[in-house]
């Protein structure tokens, strides 16, 4: 699990931050993206993975949560 | 592009990275790289924030530098004690030149060195109570500061001090600020991770200070996050920000106070010079407060009007139209300074090695005088930092992490760049061998660089230093007639 930090972005609607890799990414697809249920697997333009635990979507962005790397592209 | 082609410089990587014991060879060869502008994200292509090889010279400071001397050592209006013993803190006191108005030993406290001077015996029975006298101490000698910042040395997390208790106390007594910072030394890998524990515990003990509070605010609140006013950088960006109708509240921290800092969390926008020192802070301040950041760069007069006209697409028409009249205002003059100085700078090579922002940032500058910088590295940079730079990096260029001492001076020597720009431990091996240099850390004893008026400074000086007639005397009188091809090259 990771700390991680989910923004607005330029390019895609969403980008993710890892603050202990410095990692900062554009996310091109999340699993669940509505209002009732928002998260799930994220898949980044460098090709890795992560999952948040599926929630109701956020009121404002940028927000920080826990993450779980599922396959990391190095 | 360079003078070297793509093929020429990988070989003079392989050729340097020859003299290494094969494990150390493996690991420096991940921190040398050929710039490639198509490659997306620098992780490809180096290896940056590791730690730095036994047996090798490295440039980089340490946590505490990080804290004591880069975030929190220019805010004026606190003391700093730099908490163990007193090297740490005499040894880096007033070198860096983040110059501040106030009255020194009265209201202000930038140049001077407060530390509990540790002896063999805090370090055995502990050293709490010697803070907690010196703060009593503090409190009767300068009643005007504002707060105290305690920056850790290395002997603090070793035995174990609560230096949090004792600041809790200290507050509770004096009503002030007392901030722990656990920047000990030995933290990390460089300056980097201090400078990211000094933005935590702004965090943690500043910003909370005045919410709920009230505050006179306009739509034009802006506060410059990472301008720590090196030779009174942050003044001359400051007066453009100001020209062009925005309301600069606070400076972080060069010329900074405490309170200016306490009011960031009520701006509408956080500008950010030095990315990598304050991103920290200005992603927290986006989360907690909703405030957005943005990076901007104010070296060289292309970059100027770049940045003017990006922060002003964040504000309504009249700021606008505010940063159009600057960069019409003081068109004139970058016209008149690089038509004096672009002829005799024209053509020639730079080589970097600095840390923060600088090694991308004053790449615009030089391009404005016609120079090009033909190798690159950071200190203590990150990855987003290398993301940054390739592109701003011509193709083919050097760029170097964690230079060493030797490796440096083989590319110095191979590359025969016209101007290398570094800190003060590089400067005189570079003068010797009869390399023009410029400390770009402190400017070299001159600024500022950033901003209209800090551009003209910095072309007098390249051009000062590029052409100085000392870099004709390097060969004695009397082997000179022997070997005329020699001086040319010098000069």
């Amino acid at each position: 699990m990771a700390n991680i930090m989910i923004q607005r972005g330029s390019k895609t609607e969403y980008v993710f931050y890892l603050p202990k890799r410095d990692l900062e990414d554009d996310i091109v697809s999340m699993e669940f993206d509505s209002p009732e249920k928002w998260g799930g697997e994220i898949k980044l333009n460098n090709g890795g993975t992560y999952y948040i635990d599926p929630q109701s979507k956020p009121a404002k962005l940028p927000i920080s949560l826990r993450a779980k790397r599922l396959d990391a592209a190095e | 592009m360079s003078a070297l082609t793509r093929e020429e410089t990988e070989a003079l990587i392989q050729e340097v990275l020859e003299v290494y014991p094969e494990k150390a060879k493996k690991d420096r060869a991940k921190h040398l790289t050929v710039n490639d502008q198509s490659i997306e994200q620098s992780k490809k292509c180096i290896t940056s924030n590791r730690k730095s090889l036994p047996g090798v010279m490295t440039i980089r400071g340490c946590a505490y530098a990080g804290s004591k001397g880069v975030v929190w050592g220019p805010i004026k209006d606190m003391i700093h004690i730099s908490h163990g013993p007193v090297g740490c803190g005499q040894y880096s006191r007033a070198g860096r030149r983040n110059y501040y108005v106030g009255m020194t030993g009265v209201n202000s406290f930038g140049t001077m060195n407060f530390t509990s001077d540790f002896q063999e015996k805090d370090i055995v029975f502990g050293g709490d109570k010697k803070l907690a006298k010196v703060m009593t101490e503090i409190e009767a000698l300068f009643p005007l500061n504002k707060g105290v910042s305690i920056q850790s040395e290395c002997p603090i997390g070793l035995i174990g001090d609560d230096i949090e208790a004792v600041a809790k106390k200290t507050t509770a007594e004096t009503g002030k600020p007392v901030v722990p910072v656990r920047c000990e030394g030995f933290r990390g890998v460089s300056q980097s991770l201090g400078h990211h524990i000094a933005n935590d515990a702004i965090r943690d003990w500043v910003l909370p200070r005045r919410e709920g509070k009230a505050f006179e605010g306009t739509p034009y609140d802006v506060a410059v996050i990472g301008d720590y006013n090196i030779g009174g950088d942050a003044w001359s960006s400051r007066i453009l920000l100001e020209e062009m109708g925005l309301r600069v509240v606070a400076q972080w921290s060069g010329d900074g106070t405490i309170s200016e800092m306490e009011k960031t969390p009520f701006v509408k926008m956080n500008l950010i010079h030095c990315y990598r020192s304050m991103n920290y802070i200005a992603r927290h301040m986006e989360e907690k407060y909703s405030i957005p950041w943005m990076e901007y760069n104010f070296f060289g007069p292309t970059k100027v009007a770049e940045s003017l006209r990006a922060i002003a697409a964040h504000f309504d028409d009249k700021i606008k139209e505010g940063a159009e009249r600057v960069i019409a205002k003081y068109q004139a003059m970058m016209d008149e300074i690089i038509a004096k100085y672009k002829p005799r700078l024209q053509g020639k090579k730079v080589m970097l090695y600095v840390g923060g922002l600088r090694p991308r940032h004053v790449i615009g500058a030089y391009e404005d005088l016609g120079m090009e910088v033909v190798g690159t590295g950071y200190e203590f940079g990150h990855n987003d930092d290398y993301d940054r730079t390739i592109k701003d990096m011509g193709n083919a260029t050097l760029i170097y992490d964690d230079v060493t001492g030797f490796e440096f001076e083989e590319f110095v020597k191979r590359i025969k760049p016209d101007l290398v720009g570094s800190g003060i431990k590089e400067k005189f091996i570079f003068q010797k061998m009869g390399v023009p240099f410029r400390q770009m850390h402190s400017w070299d004893y001159s600024g500022p660089y950033h901003g209209y008026d800090g551009f003209a400074i910095f072309a007098r000086d390249m051009d000062m230093t590029l052409n100085n007639p000392c870099w004709s005397k390097m060969t004695a009188p009397w082997l000179k007639k022997e070997e005329p091809v020699a001086e040319k090259e010098a000069a």
